[in-house]
């Protein structure tokens, strides 16, 4: 699924279309938005990294020096997350304020790279919390949309401000169309996120593996769920299609130190409702014999005492059996009477389908 | 020989590290005081066995240099010498004040706070001073300092961070989490639990008040390689006592 996602950005939009966007969101129980972030810069730029391909990375350094407060620009720029095999060349950015200027030299940027080749680029951007510290959302919004709309010919990778990534512009003779970015959900006011979304083609959401529920649980229990969702969670990426229809994926991730695996769901709906029992040291659940038993048992007003098997009440019953039963029960009664003197509590279910200790009240059909 | 070994507990779960660039954040509240944290890093930075090339600067919202030098003498540490020998650079920043509409300008407040940060650590480079921590005690008083701007004490700490990565550095930050409880979205405290590396929560017992322990640790460190390579982050949850000299770590149930 994380491939369909390269893919649908790999290939791009067609004429006369905005370019496919992705969104990566992430929240502080699962910070795994880089990870995810880089896994696609990655698949994005193979070919660029492997040499294969006559391409180009272009940074916008919006990281080293924001707002122009450093003296002297000093200092290498730190782009660990890559192999600097391929020439890269950076340039400083520091007015990440002025989101006009910011816009131009991506475009100044894409421009100048789309004169060395076919002119196809794609913008990644990381990330657009740090954009949204520094200008409003309606600037930010424009911003995005302008590259969306720019993009059937220009594709720039900006690297905003707090990652260790600077801007890129990958360019790729495969004619990639796109744009994706990251963003942090607990950051931002729900519009804030919704106008995002709302620009967006796909959107990819990471969630913990485990809800952990606070209140009934124990310190060692929400460490033990710390420590999973430390290392795993969930991707889900909804698609919205040109025809309008939405999809909507699920999978695993897994953290290892190469990087970031993506596998299918797998079904841990019981380690779940194990989850949501409180966990207490004696067992809440039945087993299959006490539910067998369980159903076996006659409640006391169910039966008749003397063995006879219980009457079920038909309401259409005609007058000639009621009486019938009337003088047997009368007799009964006589009997009784002359034995023992006990009392005795006949009673008629229903319908077989009223379970004991029904919940219904029985004066719900009243209407008053 | 007891608190050496128990302190360790604190050490292994903190994998203290100057080789490369870490950010650490330790969170604390009014009912268990994390302050012994920045204490125990403080002492551990200042004796490095390569203590020539070992420095401290250390950012004073909360506390003047008296109250640091009294409690370190307590724990074996003397932080005059250092003082005297520039390895421990003490900026007192109780009466900082940032001027007001700070944010757009590039002069005055935190802006030339963080240049003579910068000439500070330059300077230290020179001496061959390579294993520098940078400490800020505390971020919400900086935040009033900085007149309740959190974007600009968080543009202060992206600059911060820039340095730890071009200078190899430490930076320790002390914040109070239930400062933010009324917030429903608390920016300053969720966007330094995004920067950080190594995440304290100094919490209290989930049973109450006890005599013998006054806390429990939670330490988060993301990035450590374990052995087959399978989990990146490691977390460790152990109980503590404050002691007069030291401080007890132990694991729940282990203390006799």
């Amino acid at each position: 699924m994380a491939e369909s996602i390269c893919r649908n950005l790999r290939d791009g939009a067609l004429e006369g279309e905005h370019a496919p966007a992705l969104s990566i969101k992430d929240s502080i129980a699962t910070p795994f938005g880089s990870d995810v972030f880089n896994y696609v810069l990655t698949k994005l730029s193979s070919n660029i990294l492997a040499g294969k391909s006559q391409s180009k990375i272009s940074i916008l350094d919006c990281y080293t020096d924001p707002l122009g407060w450093k003296d002297s620009l000093k200092g290498p720029l730190d782009t660990e997350n890559f192999s600097l095999k391929d020439p890269i060349e950076a340039v400083l950015f520091r007015h990440v304020r002025n989101l006009d200027l910011l816009l131009s030299a991506i475009i100044e940027m894409g421009e100048a790279l789309a004169r060395q080749g076919k002119g196809r680029f794609s913008v990644s951007i990381d990330s657009v919390t740090e954009m949204l510290r520094h200008a409003s959302l309606s600037s930010v919004a424009n911003l995005l949309s302008k590259v969306r709309s720019h993009a059937s010919r220009l594709k720039i990778a900006i690297n905003g401000v707090i990652c260790k990534l600077d801007i890129k512009k990958v360019y790729d003779q495969n004619r990639i169309s796109s744009t994706f970015w990251l963003l942090h959900s607990d950051l931002h006011e729900i519009r804030a996120i919704a106008a995002l979304e709302y620009l967006s083609s796909m959107v990819g959401s990471l969630e913990p593996m485990n809800l952990s529920l606070n209140g009934q649980r124990g310190d060692l229990e929400k460490l033990s769920l710390l420590e999973q969702n430390s290392r795993k969670g969930k991707f889900h990426v909804r698609f919205k299609r040109r025809n309008g229809r939405v999809r909507v994926m699920c999978e695993d991730f897994h953290i290892k130190q190469s990087g970031i695996n993506f596998t299918p769901v797998s079904s841990e709906e019981g380690i779940i409702n194990q989850g949501l029992l409180p966990k207490v040291q004696f067992n809440l659940q039945l087993s299959e014999k006490e539910r067998i038993d369980r159903a076996k048992v006659v409640l006391p007003f169910e039966h008749q005492g003397n063995g006879e098997p219980m009457h079920i009440y038909d309401g259409r019953r005609s007058l000639s059996e009621g009486k019938d039963e009337k003088a047997s029960v009368l007799s009964e009664n006589l009997q009784t009477n002359e034995n023992s003197g006990k009392g005795e509590i006949i009673y008629f279910r229903d319908s077989d389908d009223e379970m004991p200790d029904s919940d219904e009240d029985p004066d719900d059909d009243l209407d008053i | 020989m007891d608190h050496h070994r128990s302190s360790t507990l604190l050490d292994e779960a903190l994998a203290l590290d100057w080789t490369q660039p870490r950010v650490i954040v330790i969170e604390d509240c009014v009912e268990t005081n994390g302050a012994f944290v920045l204490h125990h890093v403080l002492k551990r930075s200042l004796a490095l066995h390569t203590s020539s090339t070992s420095a401290v600067i250390f950012l004073a919202f909360s506390q003047p240099f008296s109250h640091y030098d009294r409690i370190l003498r307590k724990l074996g540490c003397n932080l005059v010498t250092p003082k005297d020998n520039k390895r421990f650079v003490f900026f007192n920043l109780l009466t900082l004040e940032c001027p007001d509409g700070d944010e757009g300008k590039t002069s005055g407040g935190l802006p030339s706070l963080y240049r003579e940060i910068q000439k500070v650590i330059i300077a230290l480079h020179e001496e061959n001073r390579k294993s520098i921590t940078i400490m800020i005690d505390d971020i919400s008083l900086m935040e009033v300092a900085a007149n309740g701007s959190t974007n600009h004490v968080l543009d202060f700490l992206h600059y911060c961070h820039t340095l730890t990565l071009e200078f190899g550095c430490l930076l320790v930050t002390v914040n109070h989490g239930d400062i933010y409880s009324s917030m429903e979205r608390p920016a300053l405290l969720l966007q330094m639990e995004y920067l950080a590396d190594i995440l304290i929560k100094a919490e209290p017992l989930s049973t109450g008040l006890a005599t013998d322990v006054h806390g429990q640790l939670t330490v988060l460190n993301k990035g450590i390689c374990e052995g087959q390579g399978n989990s990146r982050n490691r977390t460790h949850n152990f109980h503590f006592k404050v002691k007069e000299n030291s401080v007890e770590c132990f694991y729940p149930g282990t203390r006799t």
